[in-house]
């Protein structure tokens, strides 16, 4: 159901510091509009994101109601060794998903 | 011979009339203030001093839509063992909560640097702090002016 775009470079060189893009199709209902019938629309979002590469945390964010629908998180981290990059985002109502990226560290 | 479409219109109105105005009365979210921005500040920097200089952040100065605005927090940093930043939040003035995200970050990130879309309710002041391994706090700030807010538009049906 869920839609992610992952931007990782397939290969890097050792050490160099590169950057992974991600966007998430998620509507990120904040919790503080009213519909039509003036009841509070219940809150519904992402609320948090991390990224482990080979097993290791490099990067997480905690995401509130002020984070844009459809999330956008660009972050940096190093090249150290060839292997796989793991993103994961979790959120209300159970919402969770999870990607794998390979990269090739030359 | 009355159109029934056009009582129909007229029903749909009042019922979205009398939802918007159900709206201003009751549901209208309480704003965080200067106070509570400086509540969430405290909240997060504790009694720490927030020094200015090596944190930036990129807004842009006008935003036409404030549903969607590019934000980068980004630190002169040489993120090695001995000396990264460990942390970025970002806060603002005018939202309905202070709270906009928080970052954890360490050695293996090799540049301090975070890109995402936030939204904005109203033409307000943001504030990003950084936290970095020797526990020093650093603050920088942007004002934004919203065309558009977050939060107003009409809900789909």
């Amino acid at each position: 159901m869920s839609n992610a775009l992952i931007n990782v470079p397939r290969t890097v060189r050792r050490g160099e510091v590169f950057q992974i893009r991600t966007l998430i199709s998620h509507r990120m209902e904040t919790g503080f509009r009213a519909g039509t019938n003036g009841q509070l629309i219940p809150r519904d979002i992402i609320d948090r994101f991390s990224c482990t590469y080979n097993g290791v945390e490099v990067f997480s964010m905690r995401l509130t109601p002020a984070i844009a629908a459809n999330p956008f998180i660009g972050f940096h981290t190093r090249a150290t060794e060839s292997g796989t990059i793991v993103l994961r985002w979790t959120g209300d109502n159970g919402f969770s998903v999870e990607e794998t990226v390979a990269i090739e560290v030359v | 011979m009355p159109d029934s479409r056009s009582t129909t219109g007229r029903r749909v109105f009042l019922i979205r009339a009398a939802g918007a105005a159900a709206a201003l009365a009751f549901a209208r979210p309480a704003l965080a203030t200067p106070d509570s921005l400086q509540a969430a500040i405290k909240d997060v920097v504790g009694d720490a001093p927030l020094r200015e200089g090596r944190l930036v952040l990129e807004l842009p100065p006008l935003a036409e839509n404030g549903n969607s605005v590019s934000m980068t927090v980004s630190m002169d940093s040489p993120m090695t063992e001995a000396d990264h930043v460990r942390a970025i939040h970002v806060l603002n003035e005018k939202n309905p909560q202070p709270h906009v995200m928080s970052a954890r970050l360490g050695p293996a990130a090799g540049k301090a640097q975070v890109t995402t879309r936030i939204k904005l309710n109203d033409s307000q002041k943001v504030v990003a702090i950084a936290e970095t391994s020797d526990g020093t706090f650093w603050v920088a700030e942007a004002d934004v002016i919203v065309t558009l807010a977050a939060c107003v538009e009409d809900m789909p049906q």
